[in-house]
């Protein structure tokens, strides 16, 4: 029964996002898409927390991602959404399919500062690659979706915050879904004590390979997502700090529910365009208070204000 | 010959830099179990403070030898305001709670003190370009080099020297030791183990602080520059196994010998080659150069 409540949320929520995005004005509009972006990143997160693992270089399939949608056109000529859109799961998918076979031997501080090193190599490599415009990065367009032209037609903004929301809505059910499922139920067991996990006779290694591929294909959409509803990428997404972001997000979030991230996901985009608006040079510090209370006060994060009993965020 | 022997030179001055930045970082680890992020912060606190009092310093045209000591005492100024008012006052609410959590706790605290520094001395850049200059320079195999390197190279080795002395020579340091190996049990022979950490993190940010200080002279002091640093020093210290005093030692010359070389010999790959070697040791040393086992719970 709680389960459908989760379902049945998350599609009346979508269900009203699409049927009044189109009477918000642009800025709202955008900002909904960028925290849905986020949003599905930070369920990526998620997914590693509740197993345990804080990686501080999730921003190298962020980056990865927005970069594999937004190379197809420089190097083939494609704009298509889609295909742009495959792609960026497929090389985040490939990636950590790899990257996991050695990550998943590590926990704790290790496994953060390895993910941190790997999404720093890829900083790096951007960084000097200037026929991808270096730290300036480059802009990405799409001109079709599904083969139906868009670009530059009154409902491209649109459009593209709804496949946005689309996307995210089939993420979290899956997730859902998932979590609730046998090996989903694995990540807090081991999370709480993995020898056990182990003599009970369930795998660790592949739970933990799973979950950081789940995660990382989460991360590569949400960065070729947001290259689109940008319309610019730079190497910047790989930067540690960008990674930082993500965390702060799934602390303030906590990892209750697939609903976390999206609500957490959304007051940190309003926070921020507030906050840029505002004050610049002193959002960070709110933020960074935030979060020491949330740790201090709210271990569960935002979402234990929701439920009688809160869970420990860690 | 020339350009192995610009390595050479280059990496030990890029390495002792590192040392000085990692030695602090990993010395909080040792003792206290925490990666401390904030650590960033105060490398760019002590850099803004030693650029702004120096720059005072010049201008009203005080001896010029002078400002290396101002720059010091910029370094522990910061130490002794910051490193306290951050145990004190945060970190000890949090002892005892997830080495992960520990790291988010200072990752905010990074974040506030990033801000904290853009109001206090605004978004512009600060120069302290004289000590750089100051103490003439020295000429190998047709190069040359500012002296002030050497600076560096002695305060480096100086520091590395003293800890290493005063942690197995020192009673202080032997209850340091034994702190690191078992808290509980240290307490319960009468250490004074709040005191420890006390004392351990405000050295701790003093050497961060002075990292910063000695770094203004060659940089341009600007927003950034704690999160640049703090993430090198993360490579030095994880490859070194973290707590490790000659971990950090032999990882920031590992390092900067890398560095120096990748710049010199290919230079697009400058970034990369830390996190490249940083990544290499951690998969065939999974918890760095100098680890100790650990006992698995069960």
């Amino acid at each position: 029964m709680k389960r459908e409540r989760t379902v049945v949320i998350l599609t009346i929520v979508l269900a009203a996002m699409l049927v009044f995005a189109p009477f918000l004005p642009n800025w709202t509009m955008f900002l909904f898409t960028v925290a849905l972006c986020y949003g599905i990143v930070v369920l990526g997160m998620m997914l590693l927390i509740r197993t345990g693992l804080v990686s501080f270089g999730h921003g190298l399939y962020y980056c990865l991602g927005a970069y594999a949608a937004g190379t197809l056109e420089p190097l083939f000529g494609i704009t298509e959404l889609a295909v742009m859109l495959g792609s960026a799961v497929a090389i985040c998918a490939g990636v950590s399919a790899i990257l996991a076979l050695l990550l998943r031997r590590y926990r704790d501080i290790f496994f953060a500062m390895l993910s941190l090193a790997f999404s720093m190599i890829l900083y790096g490599l951007l960084v000097k690659t200037s026929s991808l415009g270096s730290t300036d990065g480059f802009n990405v367009t799409v001109k079709t979706m599904l083969g139906v032209h868009i670009a530059g037609t009154a409902y491209e903004r649109y459009l593209i915050f709804a496949v946005t929301a689309l996307i995210a809505w089939v993420c979290a059910v899956l997730i859902h879904r998932y979590l609730n499922s046998h090996r989903g139920r694995l990540a807090e067991a081991i999370r709480d004590n993995e020898l056990r996990v182990e003599y009970m006779g369930a795998s660790v290694a592949n739970t933990i390979h799973l979950n950081y591929v789940m995660s990382a294909i989460l991360a590569g959409l949400g960065g070729a997502l947001m290259a689109v509803s940008v319309g610019h990428i730079d190497p910047e997404m790989a930067y540690w700090t960008t990674s930082g972001e993500f965390v702060f997000i799934s602390i303030l979030s906590g990892t209750g529910s697939v609903l976390a991230p999206f609500l957490g996901a959304t007051i940190f985009e309003s926070i921020r365009s507030f906050a840029y608006e505002y004050s610049p040079n002193t959002w960070q510090m709110a933020l960074g208070a935030a979060m020491l209370l949330v740790i201090m006060f709210l271990p569960g994060g935002l979402w234990s204000l929701f439920r009688r009993s809160g869970r420990s965020a860690m | 010959m020339t350009q192995l022997v610009a390595v050479l030179i280059d990496g030990l001055i890029y390495s002792s830099w590192l040392f000085i930045m990692a030695i602090g970082l990993t010395l909080i680890y040792g003792v206290m179990k925490i990666l401390n992020i904030a650590h960033g912060s105060l490398f760019a606190l002590g850099a803004y403070t030693a650029a702004s009092l120096a720059g005072y310093w010049f201008e009203q045209g005080y001896p010029a030898m002078g400002s290396y000591a101002v720059m010091l005492v910029s370094a522990v100024l910061v130490g002794i305001i910051a490193g306290p008012l951050l145990e004190r006052g945060l970190l000890r609410f949090m002892y005892g709670r997830d080495e992960i959590v520990l790291v988010l706790v200072t990752y905010a605290t990074f974040l506030i003190l990033e801000d904290f520094i853009k109001l206090v001395w605004g978004v512009d850049p600060y120069f302290l370009y004289q000590p750089y200059g100051l103490l003439g320079s020295f000429d190998i195999a047709d190069l040359t080099y500012p002296n002030y390197n050497l600076l560096l190279l002695a305060i480096a080795v100086a520091i590395g020297a003293v800890l290493a002395w005063a942690l197995t020579r020192t009673r202080q340091g032997k209850i340091l030791i034994a702190v690191i190996h078992d808290r509980e049990m240290a307490a319960s022979q009468g250490v004074n183990v709040s005191r420890v950490y006390f004392v351990t993190f405000t050295l701790g940010a003093m050497l961060g602080a002075l990292g910063g200080a000695l770094t203004a002279p060659m940089i341009s002091v600007q927003p950034g520059i704690g999160a640049e640093t703090i993430v090198l020093a993360f490579a030095v210290v994880v490859i070194g196994g973290l707590g490790s005093l000659p971990g950090a030692a032999l990882a920031a010359l590992l390092v900067g010998i890398v560095r120096a070389a990748t710049v010199h010999f290919r230079p697009e790959l400058d970034l990369f080659s830390i996190y490249f070697v940083m990544a290499a040791v951690l998969i065939v040393r999974p918890k760095g150069l100098f680890s100790t086992q650990e006992a698995r719970k069960i």
